[in-house]
């Protein structure tokens, strides 16, 4: 029944309008003076060293693709489980198979260290302990 | 009361009243009877919560046992200035909060506060039921990410990046195992409407904690994590990242983002009740003995909002006893628990599930 | 563990005549060591099986105007094996104030170095980064020198400001270098207790290179000291590690007294000591719980600052004060101990235990805790000596130094207690330390109380050191030219020098006092136990991620009151 929808859709204009009329409040009501210090972005009280926009390290981008991966395969399982009983064994052992190839992956990235997010290398101080 | 409704019944035609007009009386019912003072008072509890628990007060100032404090910190942040930092991105800066907000509320329209109505042209406890609700909280329950990442990176300091970044990697990596442990009672209630999962509760006569405790894990730890709590609640983490994402908000932007911390504990709350807890059902549903705890006396169904209230207000209960407790993770720590554990721990118990499904 | 019968240093025979002199009469052996040969020297005394001076404590500049070597580099030493002290001078002109930098030998000596530099212009040869370390860049003069008017103001401008940038060590990957990030923690910062700046530079979440920036909270106590009575430096004092005043009050009057030949007589000796054991509760409370709100677990930290708040009220009805008590004075106390004073006390060792195990059973066992301090920021015990380290935090690498102990002073001998001693080194390790010692330090207390309070004054009497009472004051002549000469000369301390020390919250804290006979310190130099500490932070940090930094920093227990004076 695509009617059923229609609640949603408007509680999403509900909640837009609202955080609409929020800020609206806020802007007419608040006071504003800003100042060139109070506009620049918080470093701990010091002048920026460097750009604040720069490019992200790589491991934030690795865990992205892995979400991406799984969350697919999440998606796929929904509509399983709905006809799951319908569908018997033969339905549950080819998902099973599916998500045993997503599995493999998942050891092989947990092996090479795709999930250890603590980069690890050799500092000044353990150079000048270890020679 | 009826009569107006009738009339406005005749008015507008059957499609256009119990579609819109009813559920835009619900929502607005919801949000300003429900959620928003509800989130108001969770914030004073938490302080009060905590207070006792720390050997101190909380606050007590204003108004009666400082009953009047939510009321006067939101007028405070409504006419605070907004400050919007030097050369950061003006419409992330503003999108950002309002996407954290926006979802939560758009997920209450699907939550089943109570029974569906007895008879036909009743009350029924609930916006709208439709029969992908719980996708539909899923995909909704990711969208803060991007407000939360877009707040962070339109900020332009580096304070806030890095809090955006911690919590979008932290957000999607208990997506997945949340994603997971849902599917567990999605097998045995055989619906996604979620109204139909309490339903199958009670069909089972139990709630679906018994059978799927390990999924109820997984989603706990994984509904704490989304939600940014402690002992999850790095991207915020002041002793390190000073206030994470919103370090540059302020006024009422920044009071957006905080409301939409609270909505989102609710909702989690509430997904967590409705699937696991058996929603608006007493204790043993199936024990006839119990039947008194229905407490039918109570006027077309209020006895399952009760029940309902009362578990959702256990469970926001045990987020507040979490901040009492627990010290904070280490992101990597964080990351390694939720791919090297849960997900692990929910495809187990996904597959075992699925195999007594089809056994049986 | 020290020896009680220590065998003196003998003097080593390798270097020329004249160039290591032993200097007579002075309170430790000291050495009159000529800069060329001191390199040399160091590295003797180090390594030397009858040496063994493993502990660089402390290096500090003296200013002598009138001598043609004008400035005397002065390094304290300290052979753990051997319990034994070495004071070494070396003299060196106005014109040519060099001599080598012992970085290499001691690291400890990295801060102090530039300390010196900053105070009083030496210059030390072979120092990678001879920056100032406690005054502004744009700072002009040595404020330490004699000649230098403490009334001089400066317009310290932002512009001149020195930037780091921290550089990761060499052999990266070129490609990496792009994604790195440099951020300020601090000054600023809430994980910043006291101001510190911390500049890191970060990969993702892990901290590549960094470096300390200190001085911010510099106030140069010891010019302050230089222009006051003795009696009247005690208030600065409280200000070093205001965490547990009372002991900076007791290390400096103990200095002063051995200085004068005199001893607080044995009821102020008695409550000094007890009070410099709730002074160290407090102190291991203050470190304790803002190493565990670092860590994110809130309750911790109100539960370990509740005792605290009672030991508060112990020492406001002694000397009226809460935080900066100024209790102690040359020759005793400054007042009588109030008449509930053992009851006081006795409640407080009643109700500090049960926060004390409440939060051992928060946290204790709490595996979130273990994964992030176990291993975190960690250095093994003869990196922390080599460092200068001290205290709970060397005791924590295995190292039982305590002065407490290795040199007993006021009651500690008499009563019975151990020095708690852990080997990880890390943070968790630095936490358990702390918490073993509250509970010995309370044993200790309640030791003392059992033994009872000794009667008789609070203070020597000696008309010459101590004032005399308001009443004799208003009615006796002599007592009011006492008073008189008291307040406007001040006590008249011998001349001479003394380095003596006791086991302050976060490590040995020194004092180095000279006297030209006045009524004035001629020079007052503190050894800051957690100095040394802070200099090691930056490499104790690299590795680990911006949460590993913060987590490590509260149990250092860096103060920096203490830290920049």
């Amino acid at each position: 029944m695509p009617e059923t929808y229609l609640p949603v859709l408007l509680a999403l204009a509900f909640a837009l309008i609202l955080g609409g009329v929020i800020l609206a409040a806020s802007g007419l009501i608040g006071r504003g003076s800003g100042g060139r210090v109070k506009l620049s972005p918080y470093e701990s009280g010091e002048p920026l060293l460097d750009p604040s926009r720069k490019r992200i390290s790589i491991l934030f981008f690795l865990i992205a693709i892995d979400f991406v991966i799984f969350d697919v395969e999440a998606a796929f399982l929904y509509p399983w489980v709905l006809v799951l009983r319908e569908g018997g064994w033969p339905l549950f052992w080819s998902v099973m198979v599916f998500v045993a190839l997503i599995l493999v992956g998942f050891v092989y990235i947990w092996r090479k260290g795709g999930l250890d997010l603590k980069k690890r290398f050799r500092t000044r101080w353990q150079e000048a302990s270890h020679g | 009361m009826s009569g107006l409704l009738a009339a406005m019944l005749e008015a507008t035609g059957p499609t256009l009243f119990h579609y819109v007009l009813v559920p835009l009386i619900k929502i607005a019912i919801v949000l300003f009877a429900g959620v928003l003072p509800l989130i108001m008072y969770l914030v004073l509890a938490e302080r009060k919560v905590l207070g006792f628990m720390q050997a101190r007060v909380g606050p007590n100032r204003v108004g009666l046992w400082g009953l009047l404090q939510p009321i006067a910190d939101v007028m405070k942040l409504l006419v605070k200035e907004d400050v919007v930092p030097r050369r950061a991105v003006r419409w992330a800066f503003v999108l950002g909060p309002c996407l954290v907000v926006a979802p939560a509320f758009v997920i209450f329209s699907v939550i089943p506060f109570g029974p569906p109505a007895a008879t036909e042209g009743g009350i029924s406890w609930f916006v709208t039921d439709i029969n992908v609700a719980l996708l539909m909280v899923l995909a909704l329950a990711t969208l803060p990410v991007y407000g939360i990442i877009l707040g962070g990176w339109g900020s332009n300091s580096k304070f806030s990046l890095l809090g955006g970044l911690r919590s979008a990697a932290q957000m999607i990596s208990y997506e997945v195992p949340q994603g997971f442990a849902l599917v567990g009672p999605l097998l045995l209630a055989g619906t996604m409407s979620l109204v139909g999962i309490v339903e199958a509760q009670r069909d089972l006569g139990m709630w679906f904690i018994v059978p799927q405790f390990v999924a109820f894990f997984v989603f706990l730890v994984a509904g704490v994590a989304e939600s940014n709590r402690n002992p999850f609640d790095l991207p915020e983490a002041e002793s390190e990242l000073v206030a994470g994402f919103h370090t540059e908000y302020t006024g009422i932007r920044f009071a957006l983002f905080f409301l939409g911390e609270y909505a989102n504990m609710i909702v989690v709350s509430s997904v967590a009740v409705t699937l696991f807890l058996g929603g608006w059902l007493r204790p043993f549903p199936s024990v006839e003995a119990l039947s008194f705890l229905d407490l039918s006396f109570l006027p077309a169904g209020l006895g399952g909002v009760v029940w309902f209230s009362l578990k959702l207000f256990v469970f926001l209960f045990v987020y507040i006893w979490f901040r009492g407790t627990f010290p904070r993770y280490r992101f990597d720590q964080l990351m390694a628990l939720g791919w090297k554990w849960m997900i692990p721990l929910a495809l187990v118990n996904l597959f075992l599930t699925g195999l007594v499904k089809v056994w049986v | 563990m020290a020896p009680t019968v220590t065998v003196p240093t003998p003097l080593p025979e390798k270097f020329p005549e004249g160039t290591v002199v032993e200097q007579e009469g002075m309170d430790q052996p000291t050495w009159v060591v000529q800069r060329e040969v001191l390199k040399d020297l160091a590295l003797e005394l180090r390594d030397g099986p009858e040496t063994q001076f493993d502990l660089m404590l402390d290096l500090c500049g003296t200013d002598y105007p009138e001598r043609d070597q004008r400035f005397e580099a002065v390094y304290h030493l300290y052979s753990l094996p051997r319990g034994e002290r070495l004071r070494l001078k070396v003299p060196v002109t106005e014109d040519v104030p060099t001599l080598p930098s012992l970085i290499d030998v001691w690291k400890a000596c990295d801060w102090f170095e530039r300390e010196a530099w900053d105070m009083f212009g030496l210059r030390f040869d072979g120092h990678p980064n001879l920056r100032r370390i406690l005054t502004h860049e744009a700072f002009q003069g040595h404020p330490l020198r004699k000649d230098y008017d403490p009334a001089r103001r400066w317009i310290l401008t932002e512009d001149k400001i020195y930037r780091p940038h921290p550089q990761p060590p060499e052999g990266e990957d070129d490609d990496d270098i792009f994604e790195r990030m440099t951020i300020n923690i601090g000054p600023s910062h809430p994980a910043m207790h006291g101001t510190f700046r911390v500049v890191a530079t970060l990969d993702g979440e892990t901290i590549v290179a960094s470096e300390v920036e200190i001085g911010y909270l510099h106030r140069c106590f010891e010019k302050m000291a230089e222009t006051h009575t003795w009696q009247q430096v005690i208030p600065y004092t409280d200000r070093l590690n205001y965490c547990s005043s009372f002991i900076n009050n007791v290390a400096y009057c103990k200095t002063v007294e051995t200085m004068l030949g005199i001893e607080a007589p044995p009821r102020a000796v008695w409550a000094r000591t007890i009070l410099s054991e709730f002074s160290r509760i407090m102190d291991h409370c203050v470190a304790n719980g803002s190493t565990l709100v670092d860590a994110g677990a809130l309750t911790n930290f109100w539960y370990m600052f509740q005792p605290r708040e009672e030991i508060y009220g112990l020492l406001e009805a002694c000397s009226g004060a809460r935080l900066t008590v100024s209790y102690g004075r040359i020759g005793g106390l400054s007042a009588d101990l109030p008449p509930d004073f053992e009851a006081r006390c006795r409640r407080l060792l009643e109700i500090i235990p049960p926060f004390i195990d409440d939060v051992d059973g928060l946290i204790a066992k709490n595996r979130i805790w273990l994964d992030r301090s176990v291993g975190v920021a960690a250095i093994s015990g003869e990196e922390a000596v080599n460092w200068g380290w001290t205290g709970p935090c060397l005791r924590a690498s295995g190292v039982g130094y305590d002065v407490r102990k290795a040199h007993p002073y006021d009651l500690y001998d008499t009563v019975d207690w151990e020095v708690p001693i852990f080997h990880g080194g890390d943070v968790h390790d630095r936490y358990r330390v702390r918490m073993a010692e509250i509970r010995q330090s309370l044993s200790i207390i309640r030791q003392l109380l059992d033994r009872g309070m000794p009667e008789g004054p609070v203070i020597v009497d000696d008309p010459h050191i101590a004032l005399p009472s308001k009443e004799a004051c208003y009615n006796q002549m002599e007592s009011m030219i006492y008073h008189f000469k008291l307040i406007m000369d001040g006590i008249q301390v011998p001349p001479g020098e003394r380095y003596s020390m006791v086991e302050g919250a976060n490590g040995e804290l020194g004092f180095y006092i000279v006297s030209d006979g006045g009524g004035k310190p001629y020079r007052v130099k503190v050894r800051p136990p957690c100095f040394p500490m802070m200099s090691t932070f930056s490499r104790l940090i690299e590795g680990g991620t911006v949460s590993d930094a913060v987590v490590s920093l509260g149990g250092l227990n860096v103060i920096a009151g203490e830290l920049e004076r």
